[in-house]
C-alpha cells in the first residue's frame, strides 16, 4: 500500500534564522509592520510503499531523523495522510 | 600539502578504500548539490564509513569548509553550519586565531596564533544548541576564532555570525578537525597570504609521527 506523508522541518527554538531574518527585515518595506518572529523551514513531501501505515510512519520517522532533518539544529515534524490536505 | 613535502592522494567518493593514506583531507567545494543541508548527502557517500573507521581508530582527519560541513553531519565533529548572518556568499580573507594545540592541523602552532586565511562560503555559520555549545567552549574543542588582524575576537570581525566565532573545532579525541577557511589556499605567497602553511605543516608532522 502507497502512504502519503509530509515531513515539517524546522530550525530549533533559539537559533538564529538568517532566512527568516531577512523576510522579516523586507516586510515592514511592504506596509506590514505587525510582523514577528519569522521562521524558515522545509517541506518535504514522500510516499512510502508498505504494510501498514505504522509500519511506514516508522520508516518515516527513522528518515527524518537520519536524513530529512539533523537534530544538531532542526526539529521535525511527521503529518499522514489524515492530516495532509488532499 | 606537496608543496610541503607531502604526497596527495585522490580518493574517490563513490570508492570504499582510503588506498593506506597516513591522514585524510575532505576538501571544500560543493557535494550532491549540497541539497537538503550542506554536506548531508555526502556524509553518506561510500567512502565515508572508511573515514569513519580512520576516525575511530585514531586516524587525522581533515575538513575543509565543504569537508567541515561534512563531518558535522556525519557526527564526527560537534555543531552545524547554516546560512551566513548576511545570506551572502563572502569570499576574501580573514584572520583566525588558533585556540587549542589538540588537533593535526594546529599541534607545531601556538595558542594565540593568528592566521591570514582565505574564506569562500555562502553558509559558514557555527551554530549548536546552548547545551552543545557549553561543552565544546567546557572541553576546549575550539580550535580556531575569527578574530581582527591583532587577534581581537568582536562581532566586527566574525564574517559570518558563527556562535563564539568559531571558525573551526575538533573532536573530543584531538584527531579530527574541521574549519571553514581555505588553509590549502593559503601556502603559496605567489597566490596570497600563507596562514595556511604552518596548519598543514603541524598535519604532516603529525600524520609523519604515527607512521
Amino acid at each position: 500500500m502507497k502512504h502519503r506523508f509530509e515531513v515539517l522541518v524546522t530550525l530549533r527554538p533559539g537559533l538564529l534564522d538568517p532566512q527568516g531574518k531577512a523576510i522579516e527585515g523586507a516586510l515592514p518595506a511592504m506596509g506590514w509592520t505587525n510582523v514577528r518572529d519569522v521562521r524558515v523551514g522545509k517541506h518535504i513531501a514522500l510516499t512510502v510503499e508498505a504494510d501498514s501505515v505504522e509500519a511506514a510512519r516508522a520508516q518515516v520517522e527513522e528518515m527524518a531523523r537520519r536524513l530529512l532533518s539533523n537534530p544538531v539544529i532542526e526539529d521535525y515534524r511527521i503529518l499522514d495522510a489524515r492530516e495532509v490536505p488532499a | 600539502m606537496e608543496l610541503l613535502g607531502g604526497r596527495g592522494v585522490p580518493l574517490w567518493h563513490a570508492e570504499r578504500d582510503l588506498a593506506g593514506v597516513d591522514a585524510v583531507i575532505l576538501p571544500g567545494g560543493f557535494s550532491y548539490g549540497d541539497y537538503l543541508r550542506c554536506g548531508a548527502i555526502a556524509r553518506f557517500a561510500p567512502i565515508m564509513e572508511e573515514v569513519v573507521r580512520f576516525a575511530a581508530a585514531g586516524g587525522p582527519v581533515v575538513g575543509i569548509c565543504n569537508g567541515f560541513q561534512i563531518l558535522c553531519e556525519a557526527g564526527l565533529l560537534p555543531g552545524a553550519l547554516i546560512r551566513n548572518r548576511s545570506l551572502r556568499f563572502i569570499c576574501r580573507v580573514v584572520h583566525v586565531r588558533v585556540e587549542s594545540s589538540r588537533s593535526p592541523l594546529t599541534e607545531g602552532v601556538a595558542v594565540g596564533e593568528v592566521l591570514e586565511i582565505p574564506i569562500k562560503h555562502g553558509e559558514g555559520q557555527f551554530v549548536a544548541g546552548e547545551e552543545d555549545l557549553a561543552r565544546i567552549e567546557g572541553e576546549g574543542l575550539v580550535v580556531f576564532r575569527y578574530c581582527g588582524p591583532d587577534g581581537t575576537v568582536d562581532d566586527e570581525h566574525n564574517p559570518n555570525g558563527s556562535a563564539h566565532a568559531i571558525a573551526g573545532v575538533r573532536n573530543e579525541a584531538g584527531n579530527v578537525v574541521g574549519l571553514m577557511p581555505h588553509p590549502e589556499h593559503a601556502v603559496d605567497p605567489d597566490l596570497g597570504p600563507t596562514g595556511g602553511q604552518p596548519l598543514l605543516a603541524s598535519l604532516l608532522q603529525h600524520a609523519l609521527a604515527r607512521v
